[in-house]
C-alpha cells in the first residue's frame, strides 16, 4: 500500500470550485430601502427647512470666539487627561500596594470621585470660596505662613482643571489597576529574578504590557472628556459650547448654534478616533505576529496593484 | 576558600497550613550539576524558588555561596534584607523557568540587555556585545531583533537562558525548562544546557528529563512530599533507588 499525498509537479491545477446558487436575502433588501427613504427624507429636509439656517452657522462657526472656545476645548481636555493618567497611575499603584493605610486612601478617593456627578464637583470646586473663604500653607493646626483667598487662589479656569483632572484620575486609576493586574505574575518574577527593582518593573516591564489592555479605554476616556469639558460651560468659562451659546442667545439663534457645536465635537472626535488606532496598532507590537496595514498602507497596496494592471 | 555554592539546612516552607518543605538537607558544590526529581507537588519548583528569594522560607537555614538568602546576620541576630539588598543578591543567581517569561513587549537581544543595563548600571555598548554572543552561544545569532512571539518555544528558551547569563551569575536555576516544550524541540535546550554544564557552571536542574539527569548531572535528588528522599550519583539512584518511593517514582517515568 502506498500512500502519496505530495501533489505531483504539473498536476497541482485547482480543482474547479463548486457552482451552487447563493442564498439569497430578501429582508437586507427590505431594510435598505426603508433606510434609503429615511436618509432622502431627512437630507431633503437639511436643505428645505430654513430653520437649520446653514448660512448663519457658517459665518459663526470660524468666528473668533467660537475658535477661542475650540481652542479653550481642545486645551481642558488635554490637560485634564494628562491629570487624570499621572494622578491615576499614582492611585493604581497606591490601590495595589501591600500598604492598607496607602491601599485604602486610594479606595476612598476613588469612591468619592467616581460617587458624585462630575457636574456638581465642577461647581463645588468653583464655589470652593463659601465653603472655605481662605487657603493658607503653615503648620498643621498651628500658625500659617501664607493664606489666600480661595477665589483668588482658584480662579475659573483652576476649577474647570480640578472638577475634571481629579474625576477622570478616579475612572483612569481602575483601568489602570485592570491593566496592571491582566499582566501575568511570571513577568515580574523573571524581573524580580534578573534583580531588577519594583520601580524598574513597574515602569519596563509591567506598565508597558498593560497599556495594551489601558490604551483603548482611555481611548474612550479622552473620546468622552472632549465632551464632558461643555460642562464647564457652568462653571463658568468659555469653553466651546459656552461660546456657540453665548452667540446663540444673543442673536436669539440658539438652535443653530447648537448644530455648530456638535459638528465641531464631532469633528475633533473624529480625529481622535483616528488617533487612538494608531496608539492601539502601536502597543500591539510584539504580541501579534504581524501588524495588520493600517488604510492608508491598504490603499497604497491598493493602488500600486492597480498600476500593475 | 571553596565552600559549597549552596546550602540548605533544615529549610522549611509552609504555604498557609500546608506545609511543602520538610526539612531539606542540601549541599551543591561549586560547578557542580545537581538535578532534582519528583513527582508533581513534591516541593522541588518551591525549593528552587527559595534559594533565590522568589519564595521566603519559614525556618531553617539557606545560604548561597556562604551569604544567608534574604537575611543579614549580625551578632547572632537575623536582620530581614530591604528589597535592595535582595536584589544585588540576585545579581549572582540565574534562574530559567518553565513558561519562559521573556518580556513579549522587547525584542530578543533587549530582553538580554535589559537587566545588565537597569540593574547593574553596565555600558550599554559592553552589553551590546556580551548579548550577541550569548545570543550565538544559544545558536540564535541572527535572531536578536525577533520579538518572542516570533520564535519557537524552543527558541524563546534558549533567549530565556542567555538573558539569564548576561548577569554573568554563579549559579544558574532551571525550573523544568523543557516541560513547556513541544517533543521536537527540548533537544535543542537540553544541548544549551549541556554545553553550559561543560563550561563549569553551577547548575541546579528541575526536570523531568531523566537522560539529562544521568549524562549531564553530577548529582541526582529525589524529592517526594517536601522531603530529600534518595540524592546521590545519578546513575546509581536511577539504576538502583534504595528507597520504595524512588523506585515507584522511576518505574513511571522511566
Amino acid at each position: 500500500m502506498s500512500i502519496d499525498t505530495a501533489p505531483q509537479a504539473g498536476t497541482s491545477a485547482r480543482p474547479d470550485p463548486i457552482k451552487a446558487v447563493p442564498v439569497r436575502h430578501p429582508g437586507r433588501w427590505v431594510a435598505v430601502g426603508v433606510i434609503a427613504v429615511l436618509v432622502a427624507m431627512f437630507v431633503n429636509s437639511l436643505f428645505t427647512n430654513p430653520n437649520w439656517d446653514w448660512g448663519f452657522q457658517l459665518s459663526n462657526a470660524f468666528s473668533a470666539p467660537v475658535l477661542r472656545g475650540v481652542w479653550v476645548t481642545i486645551w481642558l481636555t488635554i490637560a485634564a487627561m494628562v491629570m487624570g493618567v499621572l494622578l491615576g497611575i499614582v492611585l493604581s499603584i497606591m490601590r495595589l500596594s501591600p500598604n492598607p493605610v496607602l491601599s485604602s486612601a486610594a479606595w476612598l478617593y476613588i469612591w468619592v470621585f467616581r460617587g458624585t456627578p462630575v457636574l456638581v464637583q465642577l461647581v463645588i470646586w468653583a464655589q470652593l470660596g463659601s465653603l472655605y473663604r481662605n487657603i493658607s500653607l503653615g503648620v498643621p493646626f498651628g500658625p500659617a505662613w501664607f493664606s489666600f483667598e480661595t477665589r483668588n487662589l482658584i480662579p475659573n479656569v483652576g476649577a474647570a482643571l480640578l472638577g475634571l483632572g481629579l474625576n477622570e484620575a478616579a475612572y483612569m486609576s481602575e483601568i489602570i489597576r485592570a491593566g496592571i493586574l491582566s499582566v501575568d505574575e511570571g513577568q515580574s518574577e523573571a524581573a524580580s529574578a534578573l534583580s531588577l527593582s519594583r520601580m524598574q518593573t513597574l515602569r519596563r516591564i509591567v506598565l508597558p504590557q498593560a497599556m495594551r489592555v489601558v490604551v483603548p479605554p482611555t481611548g474612550n476616556e479622552t473620546i468622552s472628556m472632549l465632551k464632558t469639558t461643555s460642562l464647564v460651560a457652568y462653571v463658568p468659562y468659555y469653553e466651546l459650547f459656552f461660546q456657540t451659546q453665548a452667540i446663540g442667545s444673543r442673536t436669539f439663534q440658539v438652535f443653530p448654534m447648537l448644530i455648530t457645536a456638535s459638528l465641531w465635537y464631532l469633528a475633533m472626535t473624529s480625529v481622535l478616533m483616528v488617533g487612538q488606532y494608531y496608539i492601539e496598532r502601536y502597543y500591539a507590537r510584539g504580541s501579534v505576529r504581524t501588524l495588520p496595514l493600517t488604510p492608508i498602507q491598504r490603499l497604497r497596496v491598493r493602488l500600486t496593484k492597480a498600476e500593475l494592471r | 576558600m571553596t565552600g559549597p555554592m549552596v546550602k540548605a539546612e533544615q529549610v522549611h516552607k509552609w504555604f498557609g497550613r500546608t506545609e511543602v518543605l520538610k526539612g531539606i538537607d542540601l549541599e551543591v558544590a561549586p560547578r557542580e550539576v545537581m538535578c532534582i526529581v519528583g513527582p508533581s507537588g513534591s516541593g522541588k519548583s518551591t525549593f528552587l524558588r527559595c534559594i533565590n528569594h522568589l519564595e521566603q522560607i519559614d525556618s531553617g537555614r539557606l545560604s548561597v555561596d556562604g551569604e544567608l538568602v534574604g537575611y543579614r546576620e549580625h551578632g547572632g541576630k537575623l536582620y530581614e534584607m530591604r528589597d535592595k539588598e535582595v536584589a544585588t543578591q540576585r545579581r549572582d543567581i540565574g534562574m530559567v523557568f518553565q513558561q519562559f517569561n521573556l518580556f513579549p513587549h522587547m525584542t530578543a537581544i533587549q530582553n538580554i540587555m535589559e537587566a545588565p543595563i537597569r540593574a547593574k548600571g553596565e555600558n550599554k555598548t559592553v552589553v551590546r556585545d556580551r548579548a550577541q554572543a550569548l545570543l550565538d552561544r544559544v545558536g540564535l545569532g541572527e535572531r536578536g531583533k525577533a520579538y518572542p512571539s516570533q520564535l519557537s518555544g524552543g527558541q524563546q528558551q534558549r533567549v530565556a537562558i542567555a538573558r539569564a547569563l548576561c548577569m554573568q551569575p554563579k549559579l544558574m536555576l532551571f525550573d523544568e525548562p523543557t516541560s513547556a516544550l513541544d517533543p521536537e524541540l527540548v533537544g535543542e535546550v537540553l544541548d544549551v544546557m549541556r554545553q553550559l554544564a561543560l563550561d563549569g557552571m553551577t547548575m541546579i536542574v528541575v526536570t523531568h528529563e531523566m537522560g539529562f539527569a544521568r549524562e549531564v548531572g553530577d548529582s541526582l535528588v529525589f524529592m517526594d512530599d517536601g522531603v530529600v528522599v534518595e540524592a546521590g550519583l545519578p546513575r546509581e539512584v536511577l539504576v538502583n533507588p534504595q528507597h520504595t518511593r524512588t523506585k515507584a517514582f522511576l518505574s513511571k517515568v522511566l
